[in-house]
């Protein structure tokens, strides 16, 4: 495995590579076809570039740990605003999760409804194109629209436009408190209702999840201490009409019930490949009921987490729907079998290939994990 | 600020050109006459004019793709348009150009409160999109000042901010989807009512490109529940530094404002004599707005007010009505207004670390000084901002051109300190030849190498964003029509 220390040795690594190169962060979130290839780990370049808490802003080298950005911010009382999941749980992979790969995935979590994913927070990188070209985009502060908005390109690009070096995120400052409301026994279609009428109230829901299996419908509300106690009576009087609401303000209680719904617990471990399914909302329903299999509703039902029999092609089962099916985790035969990410219409699938041409005009970033 | 010359190739075929599009379009949609074209010569950077080779004014986006087609076949470049309101000639046409204005695409075309989106076509004004969903207590939320006049596919284009994007981001973080038209006239439909696009980020890139790689006739634009309420609270300060330490000192407490705006003492006394909304007369006026119910809001003001205090201010003022809250933003709503009152002005939007604000701002004031030419400050402190305008007098020979000079020597120092050249407005002409302070070569040239997957002929808006001579070799291909 090629570990450089530093940016420079990156870009002479993939300048003189004369085949194909797998890109590894903490390699904690290996979906897809396996990619052949020698690999190239960034988790030499490490540590918190800068760090200025009253602008909301950290930049940090791409192998940094997650858990150390997570560190360094709490000790300021401030956070990554997006949540990102931590796909250990679910995959059974080991190691540490790094800051570049929570950006080459566009890694979110339940927060998303509210405050966007990675892209959304990320204000600057730098990365090694396919060329071992050395190129920054962005910057160190929130507002700029200098020139192409290449940081969003990059985000979710998964190392096949470039090898990010350094990540820049406007960042928000952690909560005071929050608490958790929780409806049972909802139908699907009742329980995105619910989850509509709650996101459409000004109390700043920032967490909606349906559970049918557990019979859940669960909110979330953060902020200052008065704030989550005041939404939270005014949800609950909203919602009164979807039945009984209980409150949960135990903060520990309410950080473990998100997380373990950010990294979908419930289905690590079991037998099973799983979907992530990204769509309208009030199509989840439908959705679920076209799925059959046991689901997750997250993001007020515009992304359903999904188990399903081994090898099974939710795809081909779906048929045509307004959205995209991702197969997060599967056996090799089923990965090598089934794309990972949803086909694109032909016009913008021809897009994607030029702009993997312009960036990587080899075609040995990661070849073949976006477009198996 | 030059433009390269018009193709004589091009200038020659008119009637030609404009025979095909009339042939193809509606007979209102295509504009040609002399005079006519004249009021699409420039944008809001009315320093610089160029009567277009014509205009095309499709009403839908069929239309749009017909004539980009036709300009495609033809070689001739395209300026799209939205309102016209772009302070950095982000719609300024050359004289072969065709302008392709979609201020006649201005409908809803479909709102869900359920999924929170609406779906509009682009021409639609800013203040407008929340004005279909306000009766039902939504909103749009970036607000850039222009929002009366601007469309939405200069919002779209310019990636556009606002003062409120401390808390609800600006265009790119509340766009869900497009439908766009290439140069070569093909359609596509990227992103949609769904919250994650498949794929690469192409929505991403689209937003912010300045109309350089596509035309965006439709937009579904996230919606947001209105907040229960929101009330300012202005303080003023005896030194610069001291207000921004306060910027500083209220984000580390965990208070996340929906705005926070600054204007230095140049400004406040101007827009005191002009709109009189009482502001203290200091060095420094912070005016700090949040929102939520009144409980909340009286939580969160107080926390405010007492980090204010330890920085011993010389005003300090809470809007106690509605009516008070309105006065309080008075001032700050027509500095720009007040500005132009006085002088004409030259309106900057670099954007610097909040950290190095007293520092950007004394040298700005040095430089005035070198100058000669007066600097009132006004920005979105915030987010690092900064809108400095520089007051020169039209009708005096040079001084544009020192102006400019000015100017380009305060974007320099935003780069300089870690900052950007453009925080809301784009680059367009203005900022164009600056790129090459905040981008080495190879950064543009990975910029550009968008462009060219997207419009490979460069014909799409194609003198602006990047260096002349940056673009010169990708411009200059040879079109045999």
């Amino acid at each position: 495995m090629l570990s450089p220390a530093t940016e420079a040795e990156l870009s002479e690594i993939v300048a003189g590579a004369t085949g194909p190169l797998r890109v590894m962060g903490g390699g904690t979130r290996a979906i897809g076809q396996a990619v052949l290839g020698e690999a190239v780990s960034v988790a030499g370049l490490r540590g918190v570039a800068l760090y200025e808490p009253g602008a909301l802003t950290i930049v940090a080298r791409a192998g940094t740990p997650l858990a150390e950005i997570e560190a360094v911010l709490a000790a300021e009382g401030q956070r990554l605003p997006f949540e990102p999941m931590d796909h250990r749980v679910l995959l059974g992979t080991t190691g540490a999760p790094t800051i570049g790969g929570v950006v080459a995935a566009n890694v979110s979590g339940p927060r998303r409804i509210q405050a966007g994913a990675a892209r959304d927070s990320l204000i600057g990188l730098r990365f090694v194109d396919g060329r071992g070209t050395v190129i920054k985009n962005g910057g160190r502060v929130m507002k700029n629209v200098t020139g192409y908005d290449l940081v969003k390109l990059m985000a979710g690009s998964w190392g096949t436009l470039g090898i990010l070096s350094e990540v820049a995120f406007k960042v928000l400052p952690a909560p005071a408190a929050a608490a958790c409301l929780v409806i049972t026994g909802l139908s699907d279609a009742r329980a995105v209702a619910a989850m509509a009428a709650a996101l459409g109230s000004p109390f700043e829901v920032n967490g909606a999840a349906h559970l049918p299996d557990a019979g859940q419908t669960l909110l979330r509300i953060e902020g200052f201490a008065t704030s989550v106690a005041y939404r939270a009576e005014q949800l609950a009087k909203l919602l009164a009409p979807y039945g009984v609401v209980k409150v949960i303000t135990d903060a520990a209680q309410v950080a473990a019930l998100w997380r373990d719904l950010r990294d979908v617990k419930a289905f690590a471990g079991r037998v099973g490949d799983v979907w992530r399914v990204s769509i309208k909302p009030s199509d989840a329903p439908a959705m679920a009921a076209r799925i059959g299999g046991e689901v997750m509703f997250d993001l007020g039902g515009g992304l359903i987490w999904a188990l399903v029999p081994v090898g099974t092609d939710l795809r081909a089962q779906l048929g045509d729907f307004k959205g995209h099916a991702t197969l997060i985790r599967a056996d090799a035969a089923t990965r090598a079998r089934i794309a990972t990410f949803q086909p694109e219409a032909p016009a913008l699938a021809a897009i994607a290939a030029a702009l993997r041409a312009q960036f990587d005009p080899r075609g040995i970033l990661n070849p073949g994990l976006m477009t198996s | 600020m030059d433009m390269p010359s018009p193709d004589t190739r091009i200038l020659s075929r008119k009637s030609r050109i404009v025979e095909r599009l009339a042939a193809a379009l509606p007979k209102a949609a295509v504009i040609h006459d002399d005079a006519e074209v004249r009021a699409y010569e420039c944008d809001a950077l009315t320093a610089y004019r160029c009567p277009p080779l014509a205009v095309v004014l499709p009403s839908s986006t069929q239309e749009v793709a017909i004539a980009l087609q036709i300009c495609h076949a033809e070689g001739v470049p395209v300026v799209p348009r939205g309102s016209g309101t772009s302070l950095a000639g982000g719609a300024l046409p050359t004289a072969d150009s065709v302008i392709l204005g979609v201020s006649r695409m201005n409908r809803v075309l479909e709102t869900d409160y359920d999924n929170r989106f609406i779906r509009v076509q682009t021409g639609r004004t800013n203040l407008s999109v929340t004005g279909a969903v306000e009766q039902d207590d939504f909103f749009y939320a970036p607000d850039p000042s222009s929002q009366l006049a601007c469309a939405i596919a200069g919002n779209i284009a310019m990636n556009s901010g606002g003062a409120h994007c401390l808390k609800y981001g600006v265009t790119t973080n509340n766009l869900l989807g497009v439908t766009m038209v290439t140069m070569a006239g093909e359609i596509l439909e990227i992103g949609g009512a769904h919250m994650d696009a498949g794929g690469y980020d192409l929505l991403g890139v689209i937003c912010g490109s300045e109309g350089q790689l596509g035309v965006v006739t439709e937009a579904t634009l996230r919606i947001l529940p209105k907040p229960e309420g929101a009330r300012p609270v202005l303080m003023g300060f005896d030194a610069n530094e001291v207000a921004g330490a306060c910027v500083s000192d209220i984000i580390k407490a965990g208070v996340l404002p929906v705005a926070i705006e600054f204007m230095d003492r140049p400004c406040i006394e101007a827009t005191e004599a002009f709109a009189k909304a009482g502001y203290p007369m200091c060095e420094a006026l912070l005016i700090v707005e949040v929102e939520g119910s009144p409980a909340e809001i009286d939580e969160q003001l107080a926390l405010i007010k007492q980090i204010a205090q330890t920085h011993n201010p010389v005003a300090l003022r809470e809007a106690q009505s509605e009516d008070e809250a309105k006065r309080i933003w008075l001032g700050r709503k027509s500095a720009f207004g007040a500005m132009g009152q006085i002088n004409d002005y030259m309106c900057l939007d670099g954007t610097i670390p909040v950290s190095s604000l007293p520092y950007v701002l004394r040298r700005i004031g040095e430089m005035s000084k070198e100058y000669g030419l007066g600097v009132a400050n006004v920005f979105h402190a915030g987010d690092g901002n900064m809108h400095p305008l520089i007051l020169f007098d039209a009708n005096k020979p040079g001084d544009l051109e020192l102006c400019e000079a000015f100017g380009a020597d305060i974007l320099k120092l935003c780069v300089e300190v870690g900052g950007c050249l453009t925080g809301e407005h784009g680059v367009g002409i203005e900022k164009r030849d600056l790129m090459s302070v905040q981008f080495a070569p190879e950064d543009l040239e990975a910029q550009m190498r968008v462009k060219d997957v997207f419009d490979p002929d460069w014909l799409l808006n194609p003198a602006k964003v990047f260096p002349l001579a940056t673009s010169q070799s990708r411009r200059q291909r040879d079109f045999a029509a």
